[in-house]
């Protein structure tokens, strides 16, 4: 199943910096670039908790298939 | 409530998904400097938080802090400098600001933003966190032995070496859920590098009297010759947590992380990564950390008055003995008999008795415990 996708808005001028970012660093699109952005900020740099709900079912199946809990 | 982790955040630097691809696809077009285990392993203690709240290999400044005063530069506690050698020869025409991949047996495991190289005194270095130069120290030896330069930078985790325990392996983000799950607020940690004998037992179960749960928390990565293999020391623990601890009260889970046998410094070390995973209380006990007789057997207790910003409380519990008059496991504190009742529960014995084939008696180690060893031809750390 094809990744969901959603659309968001920014100004021209942020879009104009995205773009040439993107094509200066390597990247497909400014959608990659956003995208890569955001996992980075939400990595080391961001909030190691609270976690996502997403990461933390992860973690309770791991658990789970361990046999923690 | 669980600890807060070290430094007020959990790091968590392990790439996945799209930014994994586009930082293993980096890895190919940057200067690729190859590490052995022991650095792949404190790749990892950083990359999962184990060692929050650094984010990767100490700059200059850090190092110097840790070293001369036992705290990174921004005054957060921290005992035991987490460092990458390198030769110049490594890296020719890397300079500050530069990444680099990390490889470790030919596979890309992490890219690192160079921030900083440095020059270190390494006989300095041994003498402020080994408290000696002597060679015959395997944590003097190693340090003697590394490379000439360091350098400092954060990480990012891309891959992992092989994991012979994965079913063992919890992380901190791992750890903080799963005592959230049983409903854990105070968790005791015990550090340990050998199989339990009786000893040990007493003194988890002293520390369980008051807190909600126990954390077992046998380090899997390099130790000295003669120390248990991994593999035993997770089985044997396994037994005892069978037989001997009720339901629900244990985690047994197994950290990768190097010994470095720093003695006092490496016990404040142990409890802070052990603050990362959740626990509130740490078990030391005697001449946590050491080897041969370079510390004094309480002189970790002392150190640890140092640090009352440490976060994680202490749990000082003297070493415990077989009393025959009071038909138990029991302490100085607890026992009145002379020294003649008194049984020493000796690791080096037990270990004496084990590479003979022989079981232990039981008031030293638990049967089940000692079964376990004595079914590898050779359970020892050659």
């Amino acid at each position: 199943m094809a990744e969901e996708k959603v659309s968001i808005e920014i100004s021209k001028e942020a879009y104009e910096k995205a773009k040439k970012l993107a094509e200066e660093s390597g990247f497909d699109s400014v959608e990659a670039l956003i995208e890569f952005l955001i996992e980075e900020a939400s990595s080391g740099l961001g909030e190691g908790e609270p976690l996502s709900k997403e990461d933390e079912e992860k973690i309770k199946e791991r658990l789970k298939d361990l046999g923690y809990i | 409530m669980v600890s807060r982790p070290h430094g007020g955040r959990l790091v968590y630097r392990v790439a996945t998904g799209k930014r994994r691809e586009a930082l293993l696809e980096e890895a190919r077009e940057v200067p690729r400097l190859d590490v052995g285990l022991e650095r792949a392993i404190d790749l990892l203690d950083i990359a999962y938080g184990a060692f929050s709240p650094l984010e990767g290999f100490l700059v200059q400044e850090d190092y110097i802090s840790v070293l001369e005063d036992m705290r990174l530069h921004d005054d957060t506690p921290w005992t035991i400098p987490i460092v990458l050698d390198v030769d110049p020869a490594e890296i020719p025409g890397v300079s500050e600001g530069d990444d680099i991949a990390l490889f470790y047996d030919g596979k890309p495991i992490a890219l690192m933003r160079v921030e900083e190289i440095y020059g270190w005194d390494k006989k300095r270095h041994a003498q402020l966190v080994y408290k000696t130069v002597d060679v015959n120290h395997p944590g003097v030896a190693k340090t003697l032995a590394r490379k000439e330069l360091l350098v400092g930078g954060r990480i990012d985790l891309v891959g992992e070496p092989p994991n012979p325990f994965e079913e063992v392996t919890l992380w901190p983000r791992e750890t903080r859920v799963l005592f959230r799950e049983r409903g854990w607020k105070t968790i005791a940690a015990f550090q340990t590098r050998n199989v339990p004998h009786r000893g040990h037992e007493f003194v988890q179960k002293a520390a369980l009297t008051f807190t909600d749960g126990l954390l077992v928390h046998p380090l899997l990565g390099w130790k000295k010759k003669g120390d248990y293999k991994d593999e035993v020391i997770i089985e044997a623990y396994k037994a005892l947590i069978a037989n001997y601890f009720p339901k629900n009260v244990v985690v047994l889970a197994g950290l990768r992380m190097n010994m470095h046998y720093a003695g006092p410094r490496e016990a404040v070390h142990h409890a802070i990564v052990r603050k990362n995973f959740g626990a509130t209380h740490f078990i030391v006990g005697r001449d946590h950390a050491g080897v041969g007789d370079y510390y004094g057997p309480y002189e970790a207790w002392d150190l640890f008055n140092e640090f009352p910003d440490l976060g994680i409380t202490p749990l000082f519990i003297r070493e415990a003995f077989y009393c025959k008059k009071c038909g138990g496991m029991a302490t100085e504190k607890t026992c009145p008999h002379p020294p003649e009742y008194r049984i020493k529960i000796s690791g080096t014995r037990i270990r004496e008795m084990l590479r003979r084939g022989e079981k232990p008696p039981e008031y030293m180690m638990r049967p089940e415990v000692a079964e376990v060893v004595l079914k590898y031809s050779n359970p020892f750390v050659e």
